[in-house]
């Protein structure tokens, strides 16, 4: 059977070069970064090389990347680490509804820590009004943490406009650059903001390496407290394999870039237009253009998302649908009701998200067996034959 | 074939779910709908001489939810009236090999239907 993977968001498959990279690590070069001895100095290196490899792709300072396991832990080093910062006044966050738990549940934490936290709504669109963060900023307003790029529905969020807003009034800026990162420009010289999370496994790295780009002079209180790593800012041995797989990964995206994103963004194109073409009582969530190359979210009116997904899975497709369907009840995702959208259509929602490795043979199998599964279902749908009079 | 949380039992009945449909002119005819998650059954029953002759069903659901609805209409049809009635989502549940504890709510939806379906049932032909 055919396997296509469209679920890119959730991870990505790790780059052959990456799997070269790391091989070293795996076996003669084991030493601790932190030893001064041979064994520590070629490791020390190649982790230091990473990080250039990093900076070199946002324009930063080596030490302004701060290396965690995982794009959760940055965000919860941005949050805490202001929150938390030493003398620190303020009391209030800003935020938004849209925002991936690693935000949400940190945020929520917070407010049970003496801390408030205004989580702004999105537009029927997904898309946060840079206005409604003006207007939720007060006087002890201590961080602006909104999204580069968000995960469900690939919307892309005004950074820009929010952070020159946030930073006006003299408040910090995080954003949360982890589905971004590779696929939109992040010029760190002109982008107003002082915080960016990004994580490996999302650009053909590894799982368990992400990071945060703090900027210079900025101080954060560690929420890993322990050796002097990261410059006193996370303690914790180095995981070296994910650090110099992540090296890897950018050094990748600063030469291939630009011709990944076109390729996977006509891939992308291509697969929604036929889907529209081919299938009626389709609803596109998110916004038409301010999206993500790589992401298409739709609601398949009168059928449900977990009855989709696992047909797809049959047939060989991977993708994702945005109900919690771990959580017992399948609730429709907190995303797409945030946006306004009607519960039932939520609930038929599926997420693409195309990537380096799909092919247009991939996108052709595929709107085929999307159109098939939806057929089999709104045969099958209550919803699509309304009930006659009796 | 396994997937996800489920049984092969239920994934077969997914995949291949028996008796989707309608039934003109049915005897009596249930649509209920689980609030948990706004999922929805409608079953239609053709009765004759206090048995189950046929049912059918249409499902908006998760893929428990389609996977119960299917097994309840073999597990019915033939039964009297009153044994219809008597059939629990548990025993749903157990002749799909079990479903996952936070999908058990799905087999409610069900027993519901068939309830529902008898009620209409009797009062289409009282006495
Ligand atoms: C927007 C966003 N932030 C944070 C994360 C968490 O990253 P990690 O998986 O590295 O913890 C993800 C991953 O799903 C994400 O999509
Ligand atoms: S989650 Fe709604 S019936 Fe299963």
């Amino acid at each position: 059977m055919r396997k296509v993977y469209f679920d890119h968001n959730a991870t990505t498959p790790v780059h052959p070069e990456v799997a070269a990279a790391v091989q070293p690590f795996l076996g003669g070069s084991f030493g601790n970064p932190s030893s001064i001895h041979w064994a520590g100095r070629d490791v020390r290196k190649a982790v230091e090389d990473a990080r250039e490899e990093m900076a070199a792709f946002y324009g930063c300072r080596p030490l302004e990347v701060v290396l965690t396991s995982s794009g959760t832990e940055a965000d919860n080093l941005a949050l805490k680490g202001v929150a938390y910062l030493e003398g620190n006044a303020g009391k209030h966050i800003v935020t938004s509804q849209v925002e991936h738990p690693a935000i949400i549940n940190t945020c929520r934490f917070l407010e049970t820590q003496g801390f408030r936290v205004t989580y702004v709504p999105v537009n029927r669109q997904g898309i946060v009004d840079p206005e409604s963060v003006r207007e939720a900023l007060a006087a002890d307003t201590i961080l602006v943490s909104i999204m580069a790029a968000n995960n469900e529905t690939g919307c892309l969020m005004p950074i820009g406009e929010i952070g020159e807003i946030a930073k006006g009034a003299g408040i910090l800026v995080h954003t949360d650059a982890v589905q971004a990162t590779g696929k939109i420009p992040l010029p760190w010289e002109t982008l107003p903001v002082d915080l960016l999370t990004f994580s490996g496994h999302k650009i053909n790295g590894l799982k368990g390496a992400g990071g945060l780009l703090v900027r210079k002079g900025l101080e954060l209180s560690p929420v890993v407290h322990g050796g002097h790593q990261e410059r006193g800012r996370r303690g914790g041995t180095e995981n070296v394999v994910g650090i110099v797989g992540m090296g890897t990964a950018f050094s990748l995206l600063r030469k291939n870039m630009d011709a990944e994103v076109a390729q996977v963004r006509g891939l992308r194109d291509t697969f929604e237009r036929a889907l529209f073409d081919r299938i009626p009582d389709l609803v596109l969530n998110g916004h038409p253009t301010k999206r993500l190359p790589n992401t298409v979210n739709l609601s398949f009116r009168y059928v449900e998302g977990e009855a989709l997904l696992l047909n797809l899975d049959m047939l060989g497709i991977a993708c994702s649908s945005g109900s919690a369907c771990t959580s017992g009840s399948m609730e429709a995702s907190p995303i797409l009701l945030a946006m306004g959208a009607d519960p039932t259509d939520a609930q038929g929602a599926l997420r693409f998200s195309l990537g380096l490795g799909n092919t247009e043979e991939d996108v052709s199998y595929s709107v085929d067996a999307v159109e098939r599964v939806v057929a089999k279902l709104r045969a099958m749908s209550p919803l699509y034959h309304p009930r006659e009079a009796m | 074939m396994t997937a996800g949380p489920y049984s092969a039992k239920v994934m077969e009945h997914f995949m291949n779910p028996r008796n989707v449909g309608e039934i003109d002119g049915a005897d009596g005819v249930g649509e209920v709908g689980n609030p948990a998650c706004g999922d929805m059954m409608r079953l239609y029953l053709r009765i004759e001489e206090g048995r189950v002759k046929d049912a059918k069903f249409r499902t908006f659901g998760c893929g428990a939810a389609i996977a119960s609805s299917s097994m309840l209409t073999e597990m019915i049809k033939g039964k009297t009236v009153e044994e219809a009635r008597a059939v629990t989502n548990l025993q749903v549940a157990e002749a799909l090999d079990g479903l996952p504890a936070v999908k058990i709510h799905c087999s409610v939806m069900a027993e519901q239907a068939v309830k529902s379906a008898l009620d209409d049932y009797a009062k289409k032909h009282p006495g």
